[in-house]
């Protein structure tokens, strides 16, 4: 084939069918979420612009459009206009070294450090936040930015940690050969709980979502990094939210859910069976892993509908004191137990017995740490308020519960 | 090259959690509160002035306004207190009372069920906002076909109630009373064992129970604080004697003992309310006024007369010269007001995020600290 072909005109063309994939959903997710919360919530969601309020999703971009783009007096100009577009670059940068479907077709690109790659891309995010708040000028702004910072640095440390244990079951950062290994053995998520429940609880405190959404936390911090920002410049704030959740969904997806296969031990629509059917079976790739994206987006959405939001130093206290220990215990079983079955190394099609037994593991760790988490709360040591509990006049009728 | 670096956030008066125009000024180190100070006043309209230069029912709608989400206490507290001055509380009808009792005990649970809403939002629950307007949605329903109003009630009068109630209202309450409990069960299956919750309220804001006896505080958070302290039963009015309910206090006078008081608080509400309707079958219909003067002039001589609003006590001092219809003076001692003082003292050296737990569990209403 042409190398102008192969390396310019192929990619540009499967990179523009991907972001407008990618955008649809981002925009229908916001229809999504709202008519989820709204069945979760006893009411209805948008149902007014058009069949089942569908057209909101245009709605909603035309007016923020026509708004006013203001721009406070005091503001940085440079900084403020950088703002909102640098989150949004990586996020799109990235949706290209994701294997939608099989390969080739239905990769953008394919690098042998993808992983690597997209960790590295999506962590510069913060620095838009960081920027916007501070070029506001607003104290609010400024403290949305600084929790966003301390939030995501301390995040990236569990959320990195907790992949090594993918890497050393699958011995790439290729995220099309973790794929490939996951169909041949079982998904990751199996053999790597623990693993996928950290990188889980780390991608929604990476993409600012409930119950870790003290950046732009309403109710304290009136709207948090972007209450400054208006029109077109709020809406890229949303847009990259939206599509850092994507990414993780979409990470989530391939690392620990087999990406666009669904097979177990080699049986089932592996890439060989899909590719046998030509573009249908590349079709029904995207399908599959399409489904799971969106069924992890909607776990987002359903926690949003459940949760209280985190206090500042109890985030923190639950990202370096849990996460961080609990992904380093990860990666040692991991590699004792990669270590001890040499089998679990072998490609051809044997059920996964090993994978069952760090499954085991898995869910001991998890139960003990769920358990040592929800204890029960200690008192945090306010300063200047009296530590020890105040004497008690009458016995309780409540307090028991 | 900087050391601490001091911080002065303007915390309202447009701010999405401090439930109306309330301002705190914050001197915070980082996220850590050194010094908050509330700023008031923002809702200043006078009213006791304006009482003064009314004749006594005149004032009725305006008590409406103090706390603008339990009006009908407001209405009870007022025209208890111009009864007592005139010295015909003893001669209200049963009916009247009963009613009184029911519409009070009604707007207790509308007030909690606001207060559910707006504390669990301000701390990032979204969903018990929704649940508790459903429930609050049918509250108001009842208001409205009591008196054609859903939040300014203005539903009583200085000797009785205005109105009997309409036919099959005792219907639709007997329903909503038998379908708000599990209501109840519902909000705190989300938040009781939440662990999130927990350790966003257990613990935050403590007031011993002597500092609560000093600072004056009343309500829910006086009982969260351990202090058995209710009007209803200390210095009862109405027909509260002939009805059973208990008074839930807490025990570590924490932001989650207040949660849990004002929980139960609703329930024993709804007991109440329960107990109501077949005592109210019994008084005969139509009998709803006492027998008096069509123009109210009280006899020189004041008087101080409280209740146990929704928010805590709600006292009205009015003074008569006995010559002409107004009041000389009226004086209200609003529970939000008196309860707000403790923010200062509460809030200080926790978070900005516990902040707006505290005013929260506060439970203030600017329409009435401000007045």
């Amino acid at each position: 084939m042409n190398p102008w072909m192969l390396f310019f005109i192929w990619p540009v063309i499967k990179f523009l069918i991907a972001i407008t994939i990618v955008l649809t959903i981002v925009a229908a997710m916001t229809w999504v979420e709202r008519r989820t919360l709204g069945f979760m919530q006893a009411r209805l969601g948008p149902n007014r612009v058009g069949p089942a309020g569908l057209f909101q999703i245009i709605a909603d971009p035309i007016k923020l459009m026509l708004k006013e783009d203001i721009l406070p007096a005091s503001a940085e100009k440079v900084a403020y206009f950088l703002g909102p577009m640098i989150p949004l670059l990586p996020a799109f940068v990235v949706f290209c070294l994701i294997p939608y479907g099989p390969p080739p077709a239905f990769a953008v690109t394919r690098v042998n450090v993808g992983l690597l790659l997209i960790m590295a891309l999506t962590s510069t995010a913060v620095y838009g936040i960081i920027l916007g708040g501070w070029a506001s000028n607003n104290k609010y702004s400024l403290m949305g930015g600084l929790r966003s910072a301390a939030q995501m640095v301390s995040y990236e440390v569990p959320f990195g940690l907790s992949v090594v244990g993918v890497l050393m079951l699958c011995g790439s950062f290729d995220l099309v050969k973790i794929v490939q290994y996951q169909e041949r053995h079982v998904w990751n998520l199996l053999p790597q709980l623990v693993g996928a429940f950290i990188f889980f609880v780390s991608m929604n405190a990476e993409s600012n979502r409930v119950p870790f959404d003290l950046p732009e936390a309403e109710s304290e911090l009136v709207a948090g990094y972007h209450t400054e920002y208006s029109g077109m410049k709020f809406a890229f704030f949303m847009l990259a939210e939206y599509a850092s959740m994507l990414v993780n969904s979409c990470l989530m997806a391939t690392l620990y859910l087999g990406g666009w296969t669904f097979s177990i031990a080699g049986y089932g629509l592996t890439t060989a069976a899909l590719s046998k059917l030509g573009l249908l079976g590349g079709l029904i790739g995207a399908a599959i892993f399409f489904a799971k994206v969106m069924a992890l987006m909607l776990v987002y959405v359903w926690f949003r509908a459940t949760f209280p939001r985190f206090r500042f130093d109890q985030l923190m206290d639950l990202g370096w004191k849990w996460m961080i220990p609990l992904a380093l215990g990860n990666i040692f079983v991991t590699g004792i137990l990669v270590l001890a079955m040499p089998n679990l190394k072998i490609d051809a099609g044997i059920y996964p017995y090993g994978e069952l037994l760090m499954a085991v593991v898995g869910a001991a760790i998890i139960a003990l740490t769920l358990f040592l988490v929800t204890r029960g709360p200690r008192r945090p040591a306010a300063a200047a308020r009296p530590t020890e509990p105040p004497k008690v006049i009458h016995a309780s009728r409540v307090s028991e519960a | 090259m900087f050391d601490v670096h001091e911080m002065e956030v303007n915390f309202g008066p447009q701010h999405p959690s401090t439930h109306g125009v309330l301002r705190v000024i914050l001197k915070i180190d980082g996220e850590r509160i050194i010094e908050a100070k509330p700023v008031i006043g923002y809702l200043h309209r006078g009213t006791e002035k304006l009482f003064e230069n009314m004749a006594y029912p005149q004032c009725v709608p305006h008590t409406d306004r103090l706390d603008y989400v339990a009006s009908a206490t407001n209405n009870l507290g007022y025209v208890e207190a111009v009864e007592k001055l005139l010295g015909i509380t003893k001669q209200i009808p049963k009916r009247a009372q009963l009613i009184r009792v029911m519409l009070s005990e009604l707007q207790r649970l509308s007030s909690h069920l606001l207060w559910l809403a707006t504390h669990a939002l301000d701390l990032g629950a979204m969903t018990p906002f929704f649940y508790t307007f459903r429930e609050r949605e049918e509250i108001l329903d009842l208001f409205e076909a009591y008196c054609g109003a859903r939040l300014t009630l203005n539903c009583m009068r200085i000797g009785g109630m205005p109105d009997d109630l309409p036919d099959g209202w005792l219907d639709d309450l007997e329903e909503f009373t038998a379908k708000f409990d599990p209501a109840i069960d519902e909000y705190a299956a989300l938040l009781n064992t939440n662990r999130i919750w927990k350790r966003r309220t257990v613990g935050i804001g403590v007031i011993s129970p002597e500092e609560a006896i000093d600072w004056g505080i009343t309500g829910p958070p006086l009982r969260g604080s351990g202090v058995e302290w209710d009007l209803r039963r200390a210095q009862p009015y109405e027909c509260y004697p002939e009805l059973q309910f208990d008074i839930p206090i807490g025990k570590n006078g924490d932001t989650y003992d207040r949660y849990l008081v004002r929980m139960e608080e609703m329930r024993q509400a709804n007991r109440i309310l329960k107990q109501c309707i077949p005592m109210i079958k019994e008084t005969p219909a139509g009998d709803i006024k006492a027998k008096i003067s069509r123009v109210i002039r009280p006899p020189e001589g004041e008087v101080y007369h409280s209740i146990e609003a929704p928010k805590g006590e709600l006292g009205y001092y009015i003074i008569s010269d006995g010559k002409t219809q107004n009041a000389y003076r009226c004086r209200v001692r609003p529970p939000s007001f008196i309860n707000l003082q403790a923010l200062p003292a509460m809030a200080k050296g926790y978070l900005v995020s516990d902040l707006v737990a505290l005013i929260g569990t506060l439970d203030v209403v600017l329409g009435e600290v401000d007045r």
